[in-house]
């Protein structure tokens, strides 16, 4: 059995029991962006510092990709085996809006404003057999 | 010093299989020049671009190794609004008198397919399946509907409109009307627009001659006047194509800026438009960018559509040609071919499609990736 790794650093914590994504947080003017970036897109400084943005949000648009993209798309499907799957930006509790893959993939499975909670998922096998891991969403389950 | 159009060539869009896209835009050029009654020796400079037709200034070599300055221009969908945009500076500057704006491009079939390093993005972003400017405009419209109340019928509307001014413009690639029933049931592509609902990827060319204002009369008896480009990128904020994330703030988008803009350079207000173009990559582009531009209220599109306000028959005719959505997207020469189809109209030669009551004053607006927007207001 081989192993499992990030398909690219710094998206996310893993392996972790409560895995939460990672971006940055302006020292100066207070903005999160996502991916982390060093320089801030609101007010131009390099003051700032990763931060952890949670696992948790709502729904803020979506659509479905119903089709197999082309490149740079890169996964282990074929057209064959290929599924929809959902797209939507999803706002944390910072207010921050992340793009993201969404486990849903019927319009009657997403409403904008539903609960959504982080999921950690393997993309597809590098050339040693190791799964590549990348984030999405997916409906969060009732607490009541 | 004021600047006016005097020729206008088009190579018609869609697919020619038989000519390259520099061919195409070689043959746009050539028909501009003849309608200006001018030889490409005459031209002082050039502004021009092209996305997959391969460089611009490679046109010396159909047209003629003149020495004259020639500009290539890139900035995606919006790259004819940019070099008209430049040429415009060039001659209201004083630095030339007359000169050349060129657009053309051979797309493959398909989406679009970007790499995400020329977007400044890591390849996870792409390799997830998260690079589509489909699920943008999907992701964009559906929020827009969940704000301002638009229903799928008025999607539905805008294909129809296209679809059948299409059907009335010689140079556009779809030239047949749809049916209601033939656009609601289309294969879906990106929640929630359908086949219809988008343009495609094409090819063509488009040309114009621009001069100042006081020498058009040599070139031209009908010219059609600039009287402002604007071009303007994205502010902090504005949800935009190919965004990793969102601030949580929605700032106005980069068509309100150059819209506000363009409308205080030129004196006018919305209100004294006779005839638009507005970026209808899809249907939903339409509808945001009818309020965008200031033509509307956000949510009243929806009445606008029902009234039938936006047709060549009604207050404000939007996209008289069929717009991208008829035409396709030859991305370099898209924007050139609204200002091409306003022309045509304040001209007065739209055949079946005209405008009636002698259109004055028309508007045009491109929008491109990643947040760039174009606005040319023109008169007769």
């Amino acid at each position: 059995m081989s192993g499992a790794k990030p398909l690219h650093p710094g998206l996310f914590t893993w392996p972790d029991q409560n895995p939460s994504l990672m971006g940055s947080l302006c020292l100066d003017c207070g903005e999160h962006a996502f991916p982390s970036q060093r320089s801030c897109r609101a007010c131009s400084g390099q003051n700032t510092q990763d931060a952890e943005l949670g696992n948790t949000g709502t729904l803020w648009t979506w659509t479905i990709q119903s089709f197999m993209p082309k490149t740079p798309y890169l996964t282990d499907e074929t057209p064959e085996s290929f599924r929809p799957y959902g797209v939507g930006y999803v706002e944390l509790p910072c207010g921050l809006k992340v793009e993201s893959r969404l486990r849903e993939n019927t319009p009657d499975q997403l409403r904008i404003g539903m609960p959504m909670q982080l999921e950690i998922i393997s993309v597809r096998e590098d050339e040693k057999g190791d799964a590549l891991m990348t984030f999405q969403f997916c409906a969060a389950k009732e607490t009541h | 010093m004021d600047v006016a159009i005097v020729g206008l060539g088009l190579h018609p869009f869609g697919r020619t299989a038989t000519m390259s896209g520099l061919e195409q835009g070689a043959a746009a050029v050539r028909t501009a020049l003849a309608d200006a009654g001018t030889d490409f020796k005459t031209m002082q400079f050039a502004f021009g671009g092209s996305q997959d037709g391969g460089n611009a200034d490679s046109l010396v070599n159909l047209l003629g190794l003149t020495g004259l300055q020639f500009t290539n221009v890139a900035n995606g969908c919006a790259t004819g609004g940019s070099s008209l945009n430049a040429a415009y500076s060039a001659i209201k500057s004083g630095q030339y008198d007359v000169g050349l704006v060129v657009g053309f491009d051979k797309h493959a079939r398909g989406a679009f397919n970007p790499k995400p390093a020329e977007w400044g993005l890591d390849d996870w972003y792409g390799e997830t399946g998260l690079m589509l400017t489909t699920q943008y405009f999907g992701m964009k419209i559906q929020r827009y509907m969940h704000d301002y109340g638009i229903s799928r019928d008025t999607l539905i509307r805008v294909a129809e409109k296209a679809f059948r001014n299409g059907a009335l413009t010689p140079t556009a690639w779809r030239q047949t009307a749809l049916s209601w029933e033939e656009i609601e049931n289309a294969p879906m592509v990106s929640e929630p627009l359908n086949k219809y609902m988008f343009c495609s990827p094409a090819e063509g060319g488009c040309a114009l001659v621009v001069c100042r204002a006081d020498m058009a009369q040599q070139f031209h008896s009908n010219p059609i006047y600039l009287k402002t480009a604007v071009v303007r990128s994205r502010n902090y904020g504005s949800f935009e194509v190919f965004s990793p994330s969102q601030p949580p703030e929605v700032a106005a988008s980069p068509t309100v800026t150059a819209s506000q803009t363009a409308f205080e350079l030129a004196s006018v207000g919305p209100e004294d438009i006779d005839v638009a173009q507005l970026q209808d990559t899809e249907v939903g582009a339409e509808i945001m960018h009818m309020a965008e531009n200031g033509f509307c209220a956000h949510g009243e599109q929806e009445q606008w559509l029902a009234e039938g306000a936006t047709e060549i028959t009604g207050r404000l005719p939007v996209n008289t040609d069929g717009g991208c959505l008829a035409n396709g997207e030859p991305v370099g020469a898209s924007g050139l071919r609204q200002v091409h189809e306003i022309c045509v109209q304040l001209r007065g030669e739209g055949g079946a499609r005209q405008v009636a009551g002698q259109p004055k004053v028309g508007y045009t607006h491109v929008y491109g990736a990643p947040g760039i927007s174009g606005v040319n207001i023109l008169t007769r």
